[in-house]
């Protein structure tokens, strides 16, 4: 019972990495209608990013704030010299185009850090672990991730409900081309989503750091995950994609903890525990493929679309 | 359906040509790196034909292809493992489960649009990859090595790498050629007229769902043949020739050479291989240069390399 | 008495909050040139696509030929003989117009499961087409691709692609759209001729072409039937002149 209870925290710690990642990836296709199979790239590069930065200031909070204004320029860079030009293929040739960034971004990590990947330590005051229920322990690190998820959630809520720029935005993910016959600089507005989202990718990257990975590759792995968490929700929509990957996120933490342990019981050893491996892996899937069989929009569409 | 001397098909005819003789290129030089280098060329063409046949003509994208090469592969070592080292016991197995599979994941996603189909068929292939990861009798994660390729009696000798490399020619010759008079047929124009104007297709009295299933099914089985090529090739597989990043290669491949085009998928899978094996020797870090390339391509070239030598969609 | 080829009983569609069709009542015998008319937004575009199968209605039901087709999906409904024009241009823009038609007439000549012969050598497909091109005055244009035709030429092979399915009854959706006076003159005369060779439902909002051609009118406003009768006795209907003849707009 306490396994299940840190490991549905997990779980939600997992999906609020998760969120971060999605919420940039389904504002940029809402708005832009683009495919950026480079979002990982820049989820790998926040990570770099924090690793570095936390080795030269020796703190990890600054670290991870220069990490995240360096994301938000490194992604309006690109949007700037790169992806700008992708708005007006189609879907298949912006795939090319992404792919090829893709390529270049785990080439240039290789180049610039080396091949052997880095790390990112905690500060101290984040190494331990609190009591959050009578006989529960659970690491601070992982509350703070929660946290801070929620707090950018929270302010993603406001500025894209209450704020003019927010008001572009829903507009935008839902009828593009009135939004600039409003005579809005779409083009502003392009560069801005974009920065965004690559800062959302980044934190999500350096948050991670401490307790994964930082290496090159690292994006191909969790962009998948991202991707499905985007088709459950419904493309365009943040809130889908923070519903979304928090089912995600249990689904999947908690399937791999107990699965192979549920196959166990009615299945020989062997057969166990390579069918408990894959099944486990495959459960977010198959929570897809039951979404979108009901609902094949996912489960918040944008309006309009 | 012109067959004019344009310069697609001079050039479409010299590439043929040039691959034709590989084999003597390498026994003249010695050379036997090039030869496998090649094959592999001519095995991932294969794929990019089936690849362009559904998103080329038909209009519907699939981010899973490589799950085809893993379930060909996979046949093909598994029945390997278990002693049916025949290659007309594996070969039909192998296609025959990979339609099955297309069956199955186009009967789910050819009913979504965009980015969901996308996503779907992307999922079914990451699905069959941790399949694959689990299979602990087949290697798991670090692969099936398969000791000897597929035996077809006295037939003709696989082991024998020149033989094994015209054979892929062959069937890569004849798949361009049968999916060309595929396209045309009425199947091929019910596709295209799917991939045109699905709207219409009903409103004129076509059931496209089936035709577009049909297709999808006949893609999969063409890209696990390619599949059971490789497994022989490389005398291995491994879930890691099914992640999606190999799908992406596969996408690539085919836009590259330009979509709804004959010989498009043959040019891109050449210029993307050769690219990334020339790179590979001038620089460590090839990935620097093909990026910004493919990128390039994307930007500009809106029809691919097709149609940089005059292409227009065929049809 | 033979029953009408169109039934349509109380079809009602409503989009959110908004009533496209309220309880529309129609019967269109074999043989006549029905003409629909309302202003901008009243929900004629709703019922062509009630009626084609694209949308599924939230009440009442579509008979054609004493068959139930409410559930039917479009290309059912096509096979058993209603055919439609689109109000927006929908042709295979890459494909030429006799590749169009042809495609029509392949749909009604059995399955495409035939993987071989090439389709464009098969006079079985290609003859036809050639023929219907003729009748709607394109013959001269069969290889040029869509996108290159002209706008009323476009619209002409909207007809054509609907006629090659060889349709028991015709919906056309405002053939004339976006037409020139020429042009317009030449869509006029095909639909004359079609008139009392099919049974037609009109949308249109040219009343000289309206009224020139139509046994029957019948008058949506805001989705709801206001009149519907021979075509003296709507001009003369004193609703239909508050409600749009006598706006004088189109």
């Amino acid at each position: 019972m306490l396994y299940f209870i840190e490991q549905s925290l997990n779980g939600v710690q997992l999906g609020m990495l998760l969120f971060l990642l999605a919420a940039g990836l389904t504002l940029i296709f809402g708005i832009m209608d683009l495919v950026n199979l480079a979002h990982g790239s820049l989820y790998m590069l926040g990570a770099y990013f924090a690793a570095t930065f936390a080795a030269l200031t020796d703190s990890f909070v600054l670290g991870a704030i220069l990490a995240i204004v360096a994301s938000l320029i490194a992604g309006m860079a690109l949007e700037v010299i790169a992806i700008r030009p992708l708005y007006r293929r189609d879907h298949l040739g912006q795939v090319l185009g992404t792919f090829g960034l893709l390529l270049f971004f785990d080439e240039l990590v290789r180049l610039v850090w080396g091949p052997a990947g880095m790390t990112l330590s905690l500060p101290d005051a984040m190494l331990s672990a609190v009591q959050i229920l009578p006989g529960i322990y659970y690491p601070v690190y992982r509350l703070v991730i929660m946290a801070v998820t929620l707090a950018v959630a929270g302010l993603l809520y406001v500025i894209v409900m209450r704020t003019r720029l927010g008001m572009l935005i829903r507009a935008g993910a839902s009828n593009r081309e009135m939004v600039g016959a409003l005579g809005v600089n779409i083009t502003l507005l392009y560069t801005l989503v974009f920065g965004l989202g690559a800062a959302l990718a980044g934190l999500a990257g350096l948050m991670q750091a401490p307790i994964l990975t930082v290496q090159i590759g690292m994006g191909e792995n969790i962009l998948i995950l991202a991707f499905l968490v985007i088709a459950i929700g419904g493309i365009g929509s943040i809130r889908g994609a923070f519903v979304a990957a928090l089912l995600v996120g249990l689904v999947d933490t908690v399937g791999r903890a107990f699965v192979p342990d549920l196959l166990h019981t009615f299945l020989s050893e062997a057969a166990a525990s390579s069918l408990g491996r894959s099944l486990s892996s495959m459960m977010i899937y198959l929570l897809m493929a039951v979404v979108l069989v009901a609902r094949p929009e996912g489960l918040f569409p944008a309006a309009g679309r | 359906m012109t067959a004019a001397l344009n310069p697609r098909a001079a050039v479409s005819a010299g590439v043929v040509a040039v691959l034709a003789l590989i084999p003597l290129y390498a026994w003249l030089t010695g050379d036997v790196f090039a030869l496998t280098l090649f094959t592999r060329v001519l095995i991932l063409a294969l794929a990019a034909v089936s690849l362009n046949l559904i998103m080329g003509y038909g209009g519907m994208i699939s981010f899973g292809h490589a799950a085809y090469i893993g379930i060909g592969g996979y046949a093909v070592g598994i029945l390997w493992r278990e002693g049916f080292a025949s290659g007309f016991v594996q070969w039909p197995v192998a296609v025959a489960v990979s339609a099955l599979f297309a069956l199955v994941v186009g009967a789910l996603s050819l009913r979504t649009r965009g980015v969901y189909c996308l996503m779907i068929t992307l999922a079914f292939a990451q699905m069959i990859y941790y399949v694959a990861s689990g299979l602990d009798r087949y290697g798991g994660d670090d692969g099936l090595t398969i000791r000897s390729r597929s035996e077809f009696g006295g037939l003709v000798d696989l082991s024998d790498t020149t033989q094994f490399y015209y054979l892929c020619l062959a069937l890569l010759v004849a798949s361009i050629y049968l999916v060309w008079r595929l396209v045309n047929s009425r199947f091929g124009l019910a596709i295209q007229g799917a991939r045109s104007n699905e709207r219409r297709m009903r409103a004129i009295g076509f059931p496209t769902f089936r035709y577009k299933l049909a297709c999808f099914v006949i893609a999969g089985a063409l890209c696990g043949l390619a599949g059971v090529l490789l497994a022989n090739h490389t005398n291995f597989i491994s879930p890691a020739m099914m992640f999606w990043t190999r799908s992406g290669d596969l996408i690539v491949m085919a836009v590259l050479g330009g979509l709804g085009t004959s010989f498009g998928p043959l040019i891109g899978a050449v210029t993307y291989l050769l690219l990334e094996e020339a790179l590979s020797r001038l620089t460590d870090y090839p990935g620097l240069f093909l990026g910004p390339a493919l990128l390039l391509v994307a930007i500009y070239l809106h029809g691919g390399i097709a149609a940089l030598l005059g292409a227009r969609r065929d049809g | 008495m033979v029953e009408p080829l169109l039934e349509v009983e109380s079809l009602t569609k409503r989009f959110g909050g908004v009533v496209a069709s309220d309880a529309v009542t129609l019967d269109i015998p074999r043989g006549e040139f029905h003409a629909v008319i309302g202003p901008n937004g009243a929900g004629k575009s709703t019922l062509i696509a009630l009626l084609a199968g694209e949308i599924a209605p939230q009440a009442g039901a579509i008979r054609f030929a004493g068959a139930d087709v409410t559930d039917l999906s479009v290309d059912r409904r096509n096979r058993l003989g209603l055919a439609r024009s689109f109000q927006i241009t929908t042709l295979f823009r890459d494909f030429t117009a006799l590749d169009n038609v042809a495609l029509a007439v392949q749909a009604h000549s059995g399955h495409s499961f035939r993987f071989w012969r090439d389709a464009r050598r098969d006079a079985r497909l290609r003859e036809p087409a050639e023929a219907v091109l003729a009748r709607v005055g394109l013959a001269a244009r069969g290889a040029v691709r869509v996108d290159r035709l002209s706008h009323g030429e476009q619209r002409q092979l909207e007809i054509a692609l609907a006629l090659a399915t060889k349709p028991r009854m015709l919906l056309l959706d405002e053939p004339m759209a976006g037409m020139g006076p020429e042009e317009s003159a030449r869509m006029l005369a095909l639909l004359s001729e079609l008139k009392g060779a099919l049974t037609v439902l009109l949308i249109e909002h040219d009343m000289e072409t309206v009224f020139a051609l139509a046994d029957r009118i019948t008058v949506l406003v805001y989705g709801r039937v206001i009149a519907s009768g021979a075509p003296a006795a709507i001009k003369a209907d004193a609703a239909v002149r508050q409600a749009y003849l006598g706006e004088g707009h189109e």
